[in-house]
């Protein structure tokens, strides 16, 4: 995530100051947390929250004692807010181990362990899943993806195996950056997986033509990630005032509107913005409460979004 | 991975800025006051450029092997490996030079002329300013300095002054130009202010090498054919 906004830093301020019982209006005083919105995951009705927590680059912080420590904040205030599903990758550098720091510091009860197979050749696939459980230090996975699609036809059947005899509840592909759509498709309709996890945002809108009705069809959930562009796109809106709508559906700022323009897509289950800020990862969550845009405000949140960034 | 167009620089870094310095920051304070050593080093390789003797050389070879044999180990391998996967290729990249320099050690010294003022430039500034720019960049502390010897970056700029002085043959430059290449575009993506400084330098030092490497030639053919 970019530098805050003005009007983020104001916001952030004022959870900060409500979270110390500071300067709260009685009426703000009296108003209970409003719960995270959920999905259910099409394949089992399962409820899960429709944000998540991502950890490309921002857990990936080695041995750093400091940035460990951080983490361990972040996902503190990530599953205190409601939250519960993380996801990783092999691919991820140390952030899988630093994940598994913080599991075994924190104990979450309702964590939805999200991870990847990267490797090529499936033989392969075996024994990075089960190094990846060590590090998560999780008894098995929720769900294992396979990361871009890499040596798909030799890794599907071994996750789908491990998910019928109960070490895996679910399985899925994944994809970023609007790649390999064709063959996503192609997966998606022809394997029975549980999850697709494609790259969507109020730019990116490709996945709206034919993965997302796909998804629906086939009763498949849909995992968002780079809901930010990987920052980029809440840089080029810091300093936009936030339109008319915002306040309607109780955005104050762009990173809230651009969470809720994705979670609000029926076909999407939820979303993993990555942050390394315990202020992100609230601000993140409140993106999950409260209204949500109905197709026609989406459809503006997408054309402001362009007319802006 | 197929559809490689697809992918930008951004893709392949894994890894913040603040992760980064930070294990520049922890891998200093591990290894302090080594840094005086390497300072020490730095300067001995600035005498052997300055007064190019055979023994010099090889005493400045020596030094360099070892300074890139151990940042193929402490920095490479031990550490930057636990934030970049690609690490532990880079580490076999700094070992093969180290190797490479350690031969260099034991060749004829060129005494063909060299651009011995550009050198020595290429040299100092590794040594003596390039810990300075952590104090210059946004939310540096001396504490992340980058030190010749210790850190990949200087201790490169640096060989590729040692290479230009001593005209050295193309396959000892290609390591050292080539880390300049994925430094500058791993600060580049992480939009460091002086991304642009180690490919600069690379290029100023590769141009200067041709251009010395053109003149004697001519001379040379001039002499011949005067005989």
């Amino acid at each position: 995530m970019p530098p805050t906004s003005p009007s983020r830093r104001h916001l952030l301020a004022s959870m900060i100051a409500a979270s110390s019982g500071l300067a709260l209006s009685p009426l703000l005083a009296a108003a209970p947390p409003a719960p995270l919105l959920t999905r259910a995951i099409p394949s089992s009705g399962e409820q899960l929250p429709v944000i998540g927590l991502g950890s490309w680059i921002t857990f990936n912080v080695g041995r750093d004692p400091q940035g460990r420590r951080e983490t361990v904040d972040v996902m503190r205030q990530f599953f205190a807010g409601g939250g519960r599903l993380v996801d990783s990758s092999p691919m991820y550098g140390s952030a899988q181990d630093v994940i598994g720091e913080a599991v075994q510091a924190l104990k979450p009860a309702r964590l939805f362990s999200a991870d990847k197979v990267w490797v090529s050749g499936g033989a392969r696939g075996v024994a990075q899943v089960e190094a990846s459980r060590k590090l998560w230090r999780v008894p098995r996975f929720d769900l294992l993806q396979v990361h871009n699609l890499l040596s798909w036809e030799e890794h599907l059947p071994l996750l789908l195996a491990m998910k019928r005899e109960g070490r895996l509840r679910y399985v899925g592909i994944t994809t970023s950056e609007g790649r390999r759509h064709a063959e996503i498709e192609k997966i998606m309709a022809s394997q029975p997986i549980d999850f697709v996890q494609i790259s969507y945002n109020a730019l990116d809108r490709d996945v709206e033509q034919r993965i997302l009705p796909l998804a629906r069809e086939r009763k498949i959930g849909v995992i968002v990630n780079r809901p930010f562009r990987q920052g980029d796109l809440t840089q080029a809106l810091a300093g936009k005032p936030l339109p008319g709508w915002g306040a309607d559906i109780g955005c104050t700022t762009w990173a809230q509107a651009l969470l809720k323009f994705i979670v609000s897509h029926p076909a999407v289950t939820c979303a993993i913005p990555a942050t390394s800020s315990v202020a992100h990862v609230r601000e993140n969550l409140l993106a999950g409460t409260g209204r949500m845009p109905d197709e026609a405000l989406r459809k503006r949140i997408a054309q402001d979004v362009e007319r802006l960034a | 991975m197929s559809e490689w167009w697809t992918y930008s620089l951004s893709d392949f870094l894994m890894f913040s800025s603040r992760s980064y310095y930070r294990l520049i920051e922890s891998y200093n304070a591990a290894i302090w006051p080594a840094h005086l050593l390497a300072l020490v080093a730095g300067i001995i390789v600035i005498g052997a450029i300055a007064r190019p003797r055979q023994q010099m050389q090889r005493v400045a070879a020596l030094v360099l092997a070892a300074a890139w044999g151990w940042v193929a180990w402490a920095y490479q391998l031990e550490r930057y490996a636990e934030i970049n996967t690609a690490a532990p290729y880079f580490a076999a990249a700094f070992a093969v030079q180290a190797l490479l320099l350690c031969g260099l050690a034991y060749r004829p010294r060129n005494t063909a002329p060299a651009p011995q003022r550009v050198a020595l430039g290429m040299i100092a500034l590794p040594i003596f300013a390039y810990p300075l720019l952590a104090l210059v960049r946004d939310g540096g502390t001396w504490r992340q300095t980058e030190v010749f010897g210790i850190a990949p970056d200087p201790t490169v700029v640096a060989t590729l002054g040692v290479l230009l002085a001593w005209r050295a043959p193309a396959i000892f430059w290609l390591i050292p130009v080539l880390w300049c290449l994925v430094s500058g575009a791993t600060l580049m993506e992480l939009k460091i202010g002086h991304a642009w400084l180690l490919p600069a330098l690379a290029l100023t030092a590769v141009l200067a090498r041709v251009v010395r490497s053109k003149k004697p030639r001519d001379l040379n053919s001039t002499a011949n054919f005067r005989s």
